[in-house]
């Protein structure tokens, strides 16, 4: 895979930012999810006052902590590579991004700290009430910390509520609550959370399963999985719900997006939703071959119910948003593009009026530049086709993780359904499957990062500004190293933690 | 007689004894630590100061210098007309 990545700078410093990202979300989602769970647990035991439900709480509340440790700090490298590889953007984009990300160091800091430590410390030694309390604020503090960086993240696909300054620049927020509320971040956030929770619910079944499997705390395991199973199954349709949510929204706002999702190169009518099909990896927007291999299921009128609530719309394809189609009202990147190259040339030339004193031609210039720079991005690319994302990627991860979400709430269900019966300990196919369902869970949480990422290429804030402007004028040999340093440090602490984990599920919770 | 109780120590004294004798009775948490400070210290002390500099900060000294750069990237960097491609572009 890495012979075929160009070697220039900005592909180096993609994939530097795509794996620690990714690394990063191997240990994030099972903190957001696992932490509620863990609240339940110990609510129950708050309430029952058993001492079974005790030390089920603090096994799990160990496990908890073994990945918060080892994923603690990991998202401060992505700050780094922003500094050094990103310095455009990281300039550009400032003015948003202090505010909610000093928000997340203040509530991160004051309420996972703080309560951190009342959580682990304080079995016997604060009131039951109040350990509780910490448990709970724990849960919240986490998800709450979470919230910034979406917010960030969703305003680099919908960026609202700004105002590009041309002396400076940079970015500057005009209306906090639109970048903070604004439906793009708010489906980000739910959908992230509710994944996370039922990533959490399936680590305590994945868990659980295991042990069932080999006779071992039994009692505990069946417990936990009733609690997590319930939990996951809220999770997993919520997240379904949300998850169309989101759709719905880039629909809207990135309509490129969703026609990389479904392979859509043509435009349509009752535009269909693919539900089986193998994309054609070789297809380019301007060629006639087709978009799948051999046979494919499209489930008719779906995609159009998806994109615009209903089944007889027009959704846009591939070939439209490049070439632009004037019988549905699409502006192509063809169209876009002279538009931007007009942002560009105003800003330039104001730049240059500015420079000279001239003010009233800088007036002229700047109004010029006002008109266009919803487009200023599209300036910048060299051809109309660099608008489209890398299409294979984007249709493959969403498909993988619209199958794995649908499967999911089945397995709740299963894990319910013969829980309730009395049934599971001889259901070995299922716990069987549920072994794995951790892995699955993740499998779907990475792709959809991917599916979020790669799908908005080539855009590192939506439509103003390509990832080849927002690097650092580097070269890519430094990017290189440091690509391969990550590779070997992450590696280290992904084996740390599985090693320091499994021992400790193999310890089992404590006796005594 | 009656048996008086201790006086209950300061509010800063019990906080100051929750953390250290928590601290004390940590198990896996040890391991943890040492692991969250070797990774601190290659992040901060290794990569961060070798290997990721700011870029805008240590080349420039002035906000408005590191203003005129950027605009600069901006105004330099677009290509001439637009060209639909008929030929192969990306992957």
């Amino acid at each position: 895979m890495i012979e075929n990545l160009d070697l220039g700078m900005v592909n180096w410093a993609r994939a530097q930012f795509a794996l620690t990202a990714m690394y990063h979300w191997l240990f994030v989602p099972l903190t957001l999810g696992i932490s509620w769970i863990i609240a339940f647990f110990h609510t129950i035991y708050v309430r029952t006052g058993s001492e079974e439900w005790k030390r089920l709480t603090k096994f799990w509340m160990k496990l908890f902590g073994i990945n918060f440790a080892i994923g603690v700090a990991t998202g401060i490298i992505m700050e780094f590579e922003f500094g050094t590889n990103w310095s455009n953007y990281s300039w550009m984009v400032g003015d948003i991004f202090g505010a909610p990300l000093a928000i997340e160091g203040i509530v991160a800091f004051f309420l996972e700290a703080t309560f951190f430590a009342v959580m682990f410390f304080g079995w016997n030694r604060v009131s039951k009430g109040f350990h509780l309390f910490a448990t709970w604020m724990v849960a919240a503090g986490s998800n709450l910390s979470a919230v910034w960086i979406l917010v960030a993240n969703a305003w680099m696909q919908y960026p609202v509520g700004q105002a590009f300054n041309p002396d400076t620049a940079r970015f500057e927020m005009q209306n906090f609550f639109e970048v903070a509320f604004s439906p793009y971040a708010v489906n980000k956030f739910t959908h992230a959370t509710s994944s996370s929770m039922m990533l959490g619910a399936f680590f305590v079944i994945s868990i659980s399963s295991w042990y069932l499997l080999r006779g071992r705390h039994v009692l505990m395991a069946k417990r936990s999985i009733v609690v997590a199973a319930c939990l996951g199954l809220v999770a997993s349709i919520f997240t379904i719900f949300n998850g169309d949510e989101s759709a719905y929204e880039i629909a809207q706002v990135q309509p490129m997006k969703l026609a990389a999702f479904e392979g859509l190169y043509e435009g349509q009518t009752n535009a269909g939703l693919v539900a089986f099909g193998v994309i054609n990896r070789d297809k380019k927007v301007y060629d006639t071959q087709p978009a799948f291999h051999g046979f494919n299921i499209h489930i008719p009128g779906l995609l159009s119910l998806m994109a615009n609530r209903s089944f007889n719309s027009f959704v846009p394809g591939m070939k439209d948003l490049v070439y632009g189609n004037a019988e549905h009202d699409v502006l192509g990147a063809v169209q876009k593009m002279e538009l931007g190259r007009k942002a560009v040339a105003s800003l330039d030339a104001y730049r240059q009026a500015k420079k000279a004193g001239d003010a009233a031609a800088a007036e002229v210039q700047l109004a010029a530049f006002d008109e266009h720079k919803e487009f200023l991005g599209y300036g910048y690319l060299n051809k109309p086709e660099e608008a489209v994302p890398p299409v294979a990627l984007s249709f493959n991860a969403f498909h993988v993780m619209v199958f794995l979400g649908t499967l999911f709430p089945l397995i709740f269900i299963g894990y319910l359904y013969f829980s309730y019966k009395g049934t599971l300990e001889r259901k070995k196919w299922l716990l069987g499957l549920g072994t794995i369902t951790y892995i699955l869970g993740m499998i779907a949480s990475q792709a959809g990062w991917i599916v979020a990422e790669v799908g908005r290429q080539p855009w590192s804030i939506q439509g103003l500004l390509p990832v080849t402007i927002a690097r650092t004028n580097l070269t890519s040999g430094t990017v290189q190293t440091t690509f391969f340093l990550f590779l070997v440090l992450f590696t280290l602490l992904l084996i740390a933690e599985i090693s320091i984990m499994v021992k400790q599920i193999n310890i089992g919770p404590e006796e005594n | 007689m009656t048996e008086q109780n201790p006086p209950r120590p300061w509010l800063v004294t019990r906080i100051y004894r929750f953390y250290r004798d928590g601290f004390r009775q940590m198990t896996v948490g040890r391991t943890l630590w040492k692991i969250i400070f070797i990774k601190l210290f290659i992040m901060f002390a290794v990569l961060k100061f070798f290997f990721f500099p700011d870029f805008l900060a240590t080349q420039f000294t002035t906000d408005a210098q590191r203003a005129d750069y950027v605009i600069e990237q901006l105004t330099q960097s677009a290509p001439g007309s637009v060209q639909p491609s008929k030929e192969k572009t990306h992957d």
